[in-house]
């Protein structure tokens, strides 16, 4: 079985994102990049199918600048067996990287899509639906337990209120909620190992996928500040403040 | 234009999430419908159709659709968007599931999470776990958004729209539903609850958090969240996590007790009336956004608030 793994390059977990003077985004010049924490579930999840004997190759693929090769190096070293770069400087929406996704799955043909439920930079939780309507599969997102036996995969679905459990038919697509696993940090070796793994480069006009932009970006603007607040010495004090300053109880 | 929107339910009540949507779409006009896809589902239909401003509630009723199978509501809606312009959906787990899937049927972008509507084509949504607000324009002929709403006003009641039965689509080929187990609590739910009581990692077991926190959420009527810390930690359920990637919400009063204010956890709470924060550490960032501070342990802290609660009347 053939596990299909896309990562996204974004900005560190642990970086504050600003908002450039201008307005036209958040400044990511000299900023840390690292992968989207979900997509390092997703990578985890099909290594270890691949360590049990489930699955018997993880390609990763990312679209994304020169760059992104270095988020494809990291998965490589977490177990992936080969990479796939599609190569852009456009910034691309949800429904672009759904149709380049659906391309690449064209000439890769794999039984299982395991991806992040969303990327941290866009917070739009869409590629995963978006592919799997596209390519006319089952999908579960939001998953906190994936078993797969055969041709079917039973996915825990973390949903309103509780859980959900859902079997889809594969080939499928599962998209990655926080609870699904912990990802491994690449031990050294691995990391030089994976230097020799194949990484493929594709430039991506030569997909022939119309990537055009439907959303213009206008401004981005930074949130409003709350004002500080007050420190109070005791819990009375704060009852009383709530009581008769905030008046909220 | 005329606007669908999708109700939230769980087949036996509308949530209010459903008012809020309302309140969004008649921002871009004042032709609403809604439409509830469910099984059994007839009472929240008739709740629907009197929300103030709706013109008609479609009701489409099925097993797959009670189960709320993203495939099925994908179904049910493509075809219905020939009469109209926009569908908003609030952006509950639930909606953010499947409404993706009508915008890439339909072949247009989705506008995911908007917090305001600027005009029909311009819409405001946070990026970056809210550390920036994106204004993007739509070039689409037709619009799939999701909703944040904790940020809009529940629409009120005072209409009488007709309820019209729809026909459902057909099951799902590849898509089983086998169970669902939901967490059934007296307490109000935690997007909706106008006062949250958080813990945090300080908390060191599920135990602790229980004793900690439920009671101080039961005397104040309150509903119970949880930093990611806490939750992955398995001090509380993951229903209970509030943050970037849990839930978002925007009480009158938020109390967080032992959490130390992550990016990602102010993100789902920084929009809250009023902020409390009780922790040791002086440092710790959510002091930043709480509009009253305690420093101290939440071991003393808590009891002494239980009891000035009581002095209080509470």
């Amino acid at each position: 079985m053939k596990v299909l793994v896309p990562v996204k390059r974004v900005i560190d977990y642990n970086v504050k994102a600003r908002v450039k003077p201008d307005q036209t985004g958040v400044d990511l010049a000299n900023v840390k990049m690292s992968m989207n924490p979900f997509c390092e579930i997703a990578v985890e999840e099909a290594v270890r199918l691949r360590e049990k004997g489930v699955a018997t190759e993880v390609v990763a693929v990312s679209i994304g600048p020169q760059q992104a090769s270095e988020t494809l190096r990291t998965a490589l070293a977490m177990g992936a067996d080969r990479a796939i770069l599609v190569q852009t400087t456009e910034d691309l929406e949800p429904l672009a990287v759904a149709k380049v996704l659906k391309a690449i799955i064209g000439e890769e043909s794999p039984d299982l899509v395991i991806m992040g439920k969303q990327a941290i930079d866009g917070d739009n939780n869409a590629t995963g639906q978006m592919l799997a309507t596209l390519l006319d599969w089952p999908q579960a997102t939001f998953a906190s337990a994936l078993e797969v036996s055969g041709k079917k995969a039973k996915v825990t679905r973390e949903v309103d209120g509780g859980l959900q459990t859902l079997e889809i038919d594969l080939p499928g697509i599962v998209t990655a909620d926080l609870r699904l696993n912990e990802p491994r940090y690449a031990s050294l070796p691995n990391i030089m190992k994976a230097k020799k793994k194949e990484l493929a480069v594709n430039e991506l006009a030569s997909l022939g996928v119309d990537t055009a932009p439907r959303l213009k970006v206008v401004k981005v603007t930074e949130p409003p500040k709350r004002a500080g607040g007050v420190k109070v010495e005791t819990a009375a004090d704060l009852v009383s403040k709530l009581k008769t300053e905030a008046g909220v109880l | 234009m005329a606007v669908l929107v999708i109700a939230d339910h769980d087949n036996a009540t509308l949530k209010d999430n459903t008012e809020k949507t309302v309140t969004a779409a008649l921002k871009l006009s004042s032709d609403i419908d809604i439409l509830v896809a469910g099984k059994g589902a007839k009472g929240v239909a008739d709740a629907a159709a009197k929300i103030t401003g709706v013109r008609k509630v479609l009701l489409a009723e099925s097993a797959e659709l009670g189960e709320g199978l993203a495939e099925s509501m994908e179904a049910l809606v493509v075809p219905l968007m020939a009469n109209y312009d926009a569908v908003l959906t609030p952006a509950t787990s639930q909606g953010k599931n499947f409404s993706p899937r009508i915008a890439a049927k339909l072949d247009v972008a989705q506008i995911s999470e908007i917090v305001d509507v600027i005009d029909a084509d311009t819409f405001v949504r946070p990026i970056y776990a809210g550390n920036a607000l994106e204004t993007i324009k739509s070039s689409d002929a037709k619009k799939v958004i999701t909703v944040r709403p904790t940020v809009f006003k529940a629409a009120a009641d005072g209409g009488s729209a007709k309820v019209e039965t729809i026909p459902a689509p057909a099951a799902p080929a590849k898509t089983h539903f086998v169970d669902q187990k939901l967490v059934k609590s007296a307490r109000p739910e935690l997007s909706g609850a106008k006062i949250v009581v958080s813990g945090g990692r300080a908390m060191g077991s599920a135990e602790e958090f229980q004793k900690v926190i439920e009671p101080l959420a039961d005397k104040l009527g309150a509903a119970v969240g949880a930093s990611r810390a806490a939750v992955d930690a398995g001090y509380a359920p993951n229903d209970y996590q509030v943050g970037q990637t849990g839930k978002v919400v925007a009480p009158e009063l938020y109390i967080a007790i032992g959490i130390s204010g992550a990016i990602q956890h102010l993100a789902g709470m920084k929009d809250s009336k009023v902020i409390v924060a009780i922790n040791k550490d002086a440092d710790a960032p959510i002091f930043q956004v709480a509009d009253y501070g305690l420093v101290a342990d939440y071991k003393t802290a808590v009891p002494e608030l239980m009891a000035a609660l009581t002095a209080a009347g509470k």
